[in-house]
């Protein structure tokens, strides 16, 4: 069906998160919306799906003017959202899970039929191959299968326009793979698909046409045959951006890292990091590649003393810290940034300047004998807001009022304000749009270059290969291979992050 | 007057509360006032004012029994004579004799929401507080010292004994993650019953008496303020708004009380910050336990001046309350106290003047609490725009969650 939005407006107090928009998809398009986090792009999309009503503008579907009062509406008029999380009842199987709500009934009692919605499960994954069992718990599947329930969720609900909001943020490479070869067969039966992300690669590759939005207007469209990766960039931005931060060779120095058959256990009490060796020197970047859950975090949380180990030895700068506090560390110049930063790297309710010193307030200027600097506190945070260029209206404002990427640089000024030796960042631009991007790998790239040693944990391919001076992939806690140079290319960097073919189950 | 605009902003909901809770207490009175109910049929305008009067008067009755009458308190000072001085001010100091213990149990809720600890067990650190001063007093009697010395000495004790119960849970919770919201409660039965074994031994217990409450302490007491007869507002008062100003200082002006922030708000992100969450929450647990049982350990030797089991009266659930009236702020805590305190000393003589039930307080102090807690409920009655949540609202969510 083909879908129009025309002159879309919606004001929330204080913004005009969408202003004006028109978009359009064909019967069979993929429309990719492309935009910076705060662009207005999940605003659009919640009033597509009847969650938000506009305050003004008109959507038609068919020619035909449509007005979404509510969810409902909006999925008895054929739209179906794939949210970014997923609302699926864990301890259900998938025919349970996805006909909760459109339930076929029989019999005075009105009970579940059963059999009814399975065959149609199967028809339907079948002809889009989905490639999903109905009989398994939801529990049990992997993130990028739990996906493909939720398309199957839409698609026996007779979307005709699938809205997929930031459907790869939760994916390996290869699942996003297998995602867009589901778009391309939704395309062929003629659903109209409307990508929301704010990744280039992606748009370039499943989409028709492009919309990009910033600040709540549209900043302009593309032909994904014509364009680059730049150009959309820029338009999102607002300005010329460096996608991939000019570097310098590294110059590697003492080996300021040495990780020697390093052994430690998750949570469950299960070896995570299975026998590591790596050496990471001072004035050089080694990113670590991977998927998810291979290790990495365990990893981290080992090197910064966060977690015990089960054997093998770290040192920084020489020093032994298998047995160390993360205090000790710290103190030895090791800054950490922590993969999830809502959790563990901000503290919400405290403000810009009390999250400025979360990890140095106990050291001069801040305190004096037990006593807080105020003055000091203040004025470093204010050095520190207007360096990293943190927008916030006051180092008083609470850190969870900021935008993410600006609550990303509270971290990385916070972790940057005193000399480090050793850079520990994990996941540190994960959810940041271009701009931030940019911003965070410059001053990762700067600390190198003033001699620190820099591990970057990340799972996004892209940022592997524009900051790593080495790659080292990890995989079921070891390191798969080390690449750099010519070696380092998207796809021996994918080979081994998904090990071994058998091996993928594993990884997820 | 940035400071006082943004007090204001914050009392908006707290404030409002108070005034829709003597609104709806009107109510009540209106409702439960037969006799002008019974002519509403044959006299509508008599019964209306006469309803209407007898609201006036209830809360009129509260008001002097509270504060004292203004036009008497004038009287008196110009007369000079310390008989009518004390008689005029009684009910102000009555008032600040109840919210006395109210600010130091309120102050000890308020340091542990403050960090991420749900203390339920203000009512046994009280006790204990209680137990502890009384322990000390009895033991100090024969030495002669001079009764300032053995209060001091006291109080220390009490507010020790306090802290140690309140360390328990949170040793409790840092090291095997028990919740403290049960072992809080169930020290609450625990220390009334070691209270109860101590007052029937007969080290503590008034000789001759076998009922189970200690001896008067006849040898010590804590000095009056005014030294006027029949008046029983004492330091204690001033301890406890010095105590208000000690714990705003530990909170907000130290390294020790941003860690325990920190950790209360996050626990993850203070280890991760380097700070020991477990030592927070054990910190953090002793120093609310001692400051509930500093407070025990006041009125029992000064207001009270004996030890019994009923002396808590409930008072570490009613601070629970408290403290999120005063949006945990310890000079929100001092203002919350000295309005619980004016309702249970005006109450009474609204009780006896004007036949409204003293009940009726419990009503109004429970809707009060019932509004602060919901305060969308507040904005919606009275149309006030929303503003960002306060951060305690997030103290409260994550303050019964997570372990080390």
């Amino acid at each position: 069906m083909r879908l129009e939005l025309r002159e879309i407006s919606k004001r929330f107090p204080g913004v005009l998160a969408n202003d004006k928009i028109s978009i359009a998809a064909d019967r069979g398009q993929v429309l990719g919306l492309l935009g910076e986090n705060g662009a207005g792009k999940t605003t659009l999309v919640n009033i597509l799906s009847g969650l938000y009503k506009p305050d003004s503008g008109q959507i038609f579907i068919d020619g035909e003017e449509r007005v979404f009062g509510d969810p409902a509406a909006a999925i008895h008029a054929g739209v179906g959202m794939v949210h970014q999380h997923f609302m699926l009842v864990p301890v259900f199987d998938v025919v349970e899970a996805v006909a909760l709500g459109a339930e076929t009934v029989s019999g005075p009692l009105n009970r579940f039929d059963r059999t009814a919605a399975r065959k149609r499960i199967v028809e339907l994954s079948e002809q889009y191959r989905l490639n999903v069992n109905p009989d398994a718990k939801i529990e049990s599947l992997p993130v990028g299968v739990r996906q493909r329930v939720e398309i199957l969720k839409a698609l026996y609900r007779k979307s005709d326009i699938l809205v997929l909001d930031e459907p790869s943020a939760v994916l390996t490479p290869h699942e996003t793979e297998e995602l867009f070869g589901i778009i391309r067969s939704l395309k062929a039966t003629g659903t109209t698909v409307i990508f929301i992300t704010h990744k280039l690669n992606e748009v370039l590759e499943v989409a028709d046409q492009i919309v990009v939005l910033r600040r709540g207007r549209v900043a302009g469209t593309a032909d994904p045959k014509t364009t680059t990766r730049q150009e959309l960039a820029n338009m999102m931005v607002g300005r010329d951006v460096e996608l991939i931060v000019p570097k310098g060779p590294a110059k590697p120095a003492a080996v300021v890292l040495k990780l020697s058959n390093l052994f430690v256990r998750d949570d469950r009490l299960e070896m995570a990091v299975r026998g590591i060796d790596l050496e990471i020197r001072a004035g050089e970047i080694v990113a670590i590649a991977g998927v998810q859950g291979n290790g990495q975090t365990e990893l981290v949380e080992a090197i910064v003393g966060l977690r015990t180990i089960d054997s093998g030895e770290i040192t920084i700068g020489g020093n032994h810290v298998e047995k160390s506090t993360p205090r000790q560390v710290s103190d030895l110049g090791v800054a950490h940034i922590p993969e999830d930063r809502g959790r563990d790297g901000l503290i919400a309710y405290m403000s810009v300047a009390e999250n400025y010193i979360l990890d140095t307030y106990h050291r001069p200027p801040y305190s004096k004998r037990g006593v807080l600097n105020r003055t000091a506190v203040n004025e470093k945070a204010a050095k520190g807001v207007k360096d990293f260029d943190i927008r916030t209206p006051s180092i008083h404002t609470m850190a969870s009022s900021l935008s993410g990427g600006n609550q990303q640089k509270v971290v990385v000024a916070r972790e940057f304000s005193v000399p480090v030796q050793l850079v520990i960042a994990a996941q540190p631009t994960r959810g940041l749009d271009v701009g931030s991007i940019e911003y965070i790998h410059r001053r990762i790239v700067e600390q190198r270059d003033a001699g620190a040693a820099i591990v970057i944990i990340s799972t996004e391919l892209d940022e592997v290969l524009a900051v790593g001076d080495r790659i080292a992939v990890m995989f079921a806690g070891q390191i798969a291979g080390i690449l750099a140079d010519d070696d380092a290319t998207y796809e021996n960097i994918g080979l081994l992050m998904g090990g071994a073919a058998a091996g993928e189950g594993q990884a997820a | 007057m940035k400071t006082l605009r943004s007090f204001l902003s914050r009392a908006v909901v707290p404030g409002l509360s108070v005034v829709t809770a003597l609104l709806i207490g009107a109510i009540v009175i209106v409702l439960t006032d037969l006799e002008n109910l019974s002519k509403i049929g044959t006299d509508p305008v008599g019964a209306i004012f006469g309803a209407i009067g007898g609201v006036g008067r209830g809360y009129g009755a509260m008001l002097s029994g509270a504060f004292g009458d203004p036009g008497r308190i004038v009287a008196a000072f110009q007369s000079g004579s310390p008989a009518d001085i004390a008689t005029a001010i009684r009910p102000l100091s009555e008032t600040l004799v109840a919210a006395t213990p109210l600010i130091f149990v309120g102050l000890a809720i308020a340091v542990s929401f403050r960090t991420g600890m749900f203390n339920v067990g203000g009512d046994g650190q009280f006790l204990l507080g209680a137990l502890g001063a009384t322990g000390a007093a009895v033991a100090l009697q024969p030495s002669g010292l001079p009764s300032i010395l053995v209060l001091v000495v006291s109080v220390i004790v009490g507010t020790m004994f306090g802290a140690a119960w309140g360390f328990i849970p949170g040793f409790l919770k840092a090291r095997t993650g028990a919740h403290e919201v049960i072992t809080t409660i169930m020290l609450n039965y625990v220390g009334a019953q070691v209270v109860f074994y101590a007052l029937v031994s007969t080290f503590v217990q008034q000789p001759g008496s076998g009922q189970p409450i200690s001896r008067p302490f006849t040898w010590v007491d804590v000095p009056p303020i005014v030294d006027l007869p029949a008046i029983r507002l004492d330091w204690g008062f001033i301890v406890a708004l010095i105590m208000a100003g000690v714990v705003s200082l530990l909170l907000f002006r130290t390294t020790k009380g941003f860690e325990l922030r920190a950790a209360g708000f996050n626990m993850t992100a203070a280890r991760y910050a380097g700070m020991s969450a477990g030592g927070s929450m054990m910190l953090a647990m002793a120093i609310s336990g001692g400051l509930a049982g500093m407070g025990g350990s006041f009125v029992v030797i000064g207001t009270i001046g004996q030890l019994s089991l009923d002396i808590s009266g409930g008072i570490g659930f009613n601070a629970i309350a408290l403290a999120l009236l005063a949006a945990l702020r310890p000079s929100g805590v001092v203002l919350a106290a000295l309005l619980f305190g004016a309702l249970t000393t005006g109450g009474k003589l609204m009780g006896i003047q004007s036949g409204i039930p003293f009940d009726l307080l419990f009503l109004i102090m429970a809707l009060v609490i019932m509004f602060v807690a919901a305060p969308g409920l507040i904005r919606s009655i009275w149309r006030i725009p929303v503003r960002k949540p306060p951060p305690e609202v997030a103290t409260m969510s994550q303050g019964s969650a997570g372990t080390v």
